[in-house]
């Protein structure tokens, strides 16, 4: 059995949850740097500057890219032959989380459903746990903000709405969600598996960097058919009109039972944080 | 952009009649903030027929609950909240002489309304680049409500900071506007 120490875990926790909120990614910084040239509305334009503009600011001085500094999501690969030492996993996880919201001056956003209390600490955070062959733990940690996520649907659709049933509700979404989620978005897409796993599904995807190619060719034609219909609809920057409202649609798809065809659509915002941790 | 109007708040009518959807204004001046908690409270104040804790008339209200303050800095990262959870107050502080409000997304036909009876305008910021935002902001203090955390109401001094203008006082917004120009059908 290889070990892993907790404390490794709530330290890499803790750095990556500063250095997600004050650097912008660099596939989201080209991808934006990308839309520049395709954006032909003068206000898009100064839109995407602005963003440009803001994740240099951020990195610099060591402010969030976004003052919704988000809920933290985890999803957790355990290698069979791992054995963690000093203490149990999640609460490790939520121990790097308190850390790093309280160093690195980010927002607390975690909140009763009801009495609207915060909890002060930005925990619970949400976990998912999967076991795979092998004596890596690898750890997907996102932070996402509430004004995308708002505007994230899941559709149970007949079998026979078929791919062009899919494609129109992902557009409808996304028209529906307007300036909302701040767009440009980057749209996550889950198709198949259960209700709950089309979810998942979607934020896996989202969990591809920019620029790169779905190696299902499958859904890299479906991938494009779909945004080339989002960037029609001329939603643009923020919503005040143009040609970019989406910089990419990403799409995972698994086998349904005979008698579903799960679909879930993740918008996330430009303000994409998120990382790939392997101990 | 060829073109960007300065504002110094508080405002006057004659600053705002000039701007139309789609223009490029920076905010220098004195503005507040206050996100939905605090406009429950206003309004509140306002049946009751008490005074408000902040000035309305002439002035912007911008709609941010920014992280914490770092040390050494005057404010964390302050971009703009989305407004529409803002629209069930917004009627009744334009009636008062509110002239700009700072946010992001649509707003409500009511408030819209109020826009064009009223003479005022609604400014969108860019959502999410909230460092540039808080690059822009000088001073910062709270005046109500210092135990709502981030939904403290503050005064900011800030210095040209950027937004767009979304809605003008002849009733046209930029949401729709800007959308259908851009539409491929
Ligand atoms: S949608 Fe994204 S960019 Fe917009 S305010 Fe929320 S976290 Fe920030």
């Amino acid at each position: 059995m290889r070990q892993i120490s907790t404390r490794t875990i709530i330290d890499r926790i803790k750095d990556s949850a500063m250095r997600l909120n004050f650097e912008l990614k660099e596939d989201v910084l080209s991808s934006l740097k990308d839309a520049l040239d395709n954006e032909e509305s003068q206000v898009g334009k100064e839109i995407l500057n602005q963003l440009i503009e803001n994740a240099g600011i951020a990195r610099h001085d060591m402010i969030p890219i976004c003052q919704d500094t988000g809920l933290a999501i985890i999803i957790a690969e355990m290698g069979q032959e791992v054995c963690i030492v000093g203490g149990d996993l999640r609460s490790a996880f939520e121990e790097g989380i308190r850390q790093g919201y309280k160093e690195g001056y980010l927002r607390n956003s975690v909140c009763h459903p009801f009495t609207r209390e915060n909890t002060g600490d930005n925990t619970p955070i949400i976990v998912h746990f999967d076991m795979v062959p092998g004596d890596r733990l690898k750890l997907w940690f996102a932070a996402k903000g509430g004004g995308s996520e708002n505007m994230s649907r899941l559709f149970m659709l007949p079998p026979s709405a078929g791919w062009v049933g899919v494609k129109e509700k992902i557009v409808q979404t996304v028209e529906e969600a307007g300036p909302n989620p701040c767009p440009p978005t980057i749209i996550g897409v889950g198709i198949g598996g259960s209700f709950e796993q089309s979810a998942l599904l979607a934020q896996k995807a989202l969990f591809r960097p920019l620029g790169t190619l779905n190696p299902d060719s499958e859904l890299v034609k479906m991938e494009d058919e779909v945004l080339e219909e989002i960037n029609k609809t001329g939603i643009g920057p923020q919503g005040l009109g143009g040609r970019i409202t989406s910089l990419a649609v990403h799409i995972l798809m698994m086998p349904c039972h005979i008698s579903s065809l799960p679909l879930a659509i993740d918008i996330q915002c430009h303000a994409s944080r998120y990382t790939e941790i392997i101990f | 952009m060829d073109k960007v109007y300065h504002l110094e708040a508080p405002l006057s009518i004659e600053d705002i009649e000039c701007l139309k959807i789609g223009d490029m204004v920076d905010v220098s001046g004195y503005i507040y903030t206050a996100r939905d908690a605090a406009h429950q409270r206003f309004l509140k104040l306002i049946k009751e027929g008490k005074e408000l804790p902040i000035p309305i008339e002439g002035q912007i209200i911008y709609y941010v609950g920014p992280t914490p303050a770092p040390p050494g800095k005057v404010i964390g990262a302050a971009g703009a909240t989305t407004s529409y959870r803002m629209d069930p107050y917004s009627p009744a502080l334009l009636e008062m002489g509110l002239k700009g409000m700072i946010g992001k997304g649509r707003r409500s036909n009511e408030v819209k309304e109020a826009m064009v009876k009223y003479k005022a305008i609604y400014m969108a910021s860019v959502g999410g680049a909230a460092a540039l935002m808080s690059r822009s902001i000088k001073e910062a203090s709270v005046v109500a409500y210092e135990e709502m955390g981030p939904e403290a109401v503050m005064k900011l001094k800030v210095e040209k900071m950027p937004a767009i203008v979304v809605n003008d006082i002849f009733g046209n917004d930029l949401y729709n506007e800007g959308k259908k120009k851009y539409r491929i059908n």
